[in-house]
């Protein structure tokens, strides 16, 4: 069977897509990951989602828009995309053996965390080293802990942190945060909070659980030991793309790039295949950007369906 | 059958006085992994009936287990067997992870 519409990813941009494409009755297939839901599951209260005033949890929002999308006919399947045939229609999308095939493709598929990959990381994962301070914050009642980096993300764990760590501090490899202004207000207003500028991340040191961290001082060459019990790593993110080399147009840092162009501003170098979201987005990385590009992405999709339709 | 439901209070009945496999999921309420994780833990439950227990842990509700197993992060899943921990995973990993883990620990991998 060759479906209308394929949706891969399930973040805000996919979800946003899937609605859209769903309520065009385009009964679009969601290829959602093991992980569905993107970024958002691993934040708290997401104060900028507009009409939630009160703010709203990032999980909570996202299960929403699932099953707003399952309400309006989307169908959704929790598994990783392996392997895609752009190359000519209908597109083929690969789950292991699984194949799908669809005249149209939406890529949501959004950007997974950066790891440090420095010595120990790896082997302390869940022992002390975490990427997501909203959910293991109250494990550190009382403990020292560091947050890496000098985003929003990293600003979000900070703060999570100080409800419950003795001492919270940000590692931030430079001199000033890229945080959002309001973010970087309380990060700098609240007292808990001590930002090691200029300063790298080396080592995790530790046998059954974290110990000690080792950082570098970047201006000064200056390596030293500090006592941890906990490391959250909120560096960034890089564009889940390596399935789409060579078939799709990328930018150099991986990201796909998107007409930008009207009448069909998300698509890609294929007629037909269309991307939205964190996949394409190195500048704004918003739930609301991104569920706006899905939207976008819903109706190019819809128009070029209609036109080798007719 | 649904995942089974421990406690402080049975931990060491159910777990550690068990001679097979059990694997446990330590996980929160508030936690949106976890809430990812959960059907996914029903699944397995029945999938593996009669090979594997499959049970769950509030870490709010019993801090006691949680501590002793110094649960850092979660979701986390342990596997348990003869009463003794064989596998442990940090973080959602999808069905297929779980399902990774608990082949290593039944010596299928």
């Amino acid at each position: 069977m060759v479906r209308k519409l394929i949706i891969i990813g399930s973040g805000p941009a996919g979800y946003t897509a899937a609605v859209y494409a769903a309520r065009a009755e385009l009964k679009p297939l969601v290829l959602a990951g093991e992980k569905s839901g993107g970024q958002l599951m691993n934040t708290g209260v997401v104060e900028n989602w507009p009409g939630a005033g009160e703010g709203v949890m990032g999980p909570e929002l996202m299960i929403e828009m699932r099953q707003q999308a399952v309400k309006f006919g989307a169908e959704m399947v929790d598994k990783q995309v392996t392997k895609v045939d752009l190359s000519q229609r209908p597109f083929k999308v690969w789950i292991g053996e699984e194949m799908h095939e669809a005249e149209a493709v939406i890529i949501a598929i959004g950007a997974e965390s950066v790891m440090s990959g420095v010595p120990g990381e790896k082997e302390l994962l869940g022992r002390g080293v975490a990427t997501c301070a909203v959910c293991d914050a109250p494990f550190y009642k009382g403990k020292i802990t560091y947050v890496i980096g000098g985003g929003d993300a990293a600003a979000e764990d900070a703060l999570a942190l100080t409800k419950h760590a003795k001492e919270v501090y940000l590692v931030h490899r430079r001199g000033e945060l890229r945080a959002s202004k309001i973010m970087v207000k309380r990060v700098k207003e609240n007292e808990k909070i001590k930002i090691l500028w200029n300063t790298e991340l080396k080592e995790v040191i530790g046998k059954d659980k974290v110990e000690k961290i080792k950082v570098k001082d970047n201006q000064s060459g200056e390596e030293r030991e500090l006592v941890a019990d906990g490391v959250f790593l909120a560096i960034g993110h890089k564009p889940a793309t390596v399935m789409f080399k060579n078939q799709l147009t990328l930018d150099e840092k991986g990201y796909i790039k998107v007409s930008m162009e009207y009448p069909a501003v998300t698509q890609t170098n294929i007629q037909g295949v269309f991307a939205a979201g964190d996949v394409v987005d190195y500048r704004y990385k918003q739930a609301v950007t991104a569920a706006g590009m899905g939207c976008q992405a819903a109706l190019d999709a819809e128009k070029w369906l209609e036109v080798i339709n007719n | 059958m649904a995942a089974v439901i421990l406690t402080d209070k049975d931990f060491e009945e159910k777990v550690e006085k068990n001679q097979g496999v059990v694997m446990v999921d330590f996980y929160a309420d508030w936690c949106g992994p976890c809430k990812m994780a959960a059907p996914i833990i029903e699944e397995l439950s029945d999938e593996y009936k009669g090979k594997v227990v499959v049970a769950k842990m509030d870490v709010d509700a019993n801090q006691q287990t949680t501590g002793k197993f110094g649960i850092m992060s979660i979701p986390t899943m342990i596997i348990f067997k003869a009463g003794k921990e064989v596998e442990r995973m940090s973080g959602f990993t999808g069905k297929e992870g779980y399902v990774k883990l608990i082949k290593k620990a039944l010596g299928e991998a």
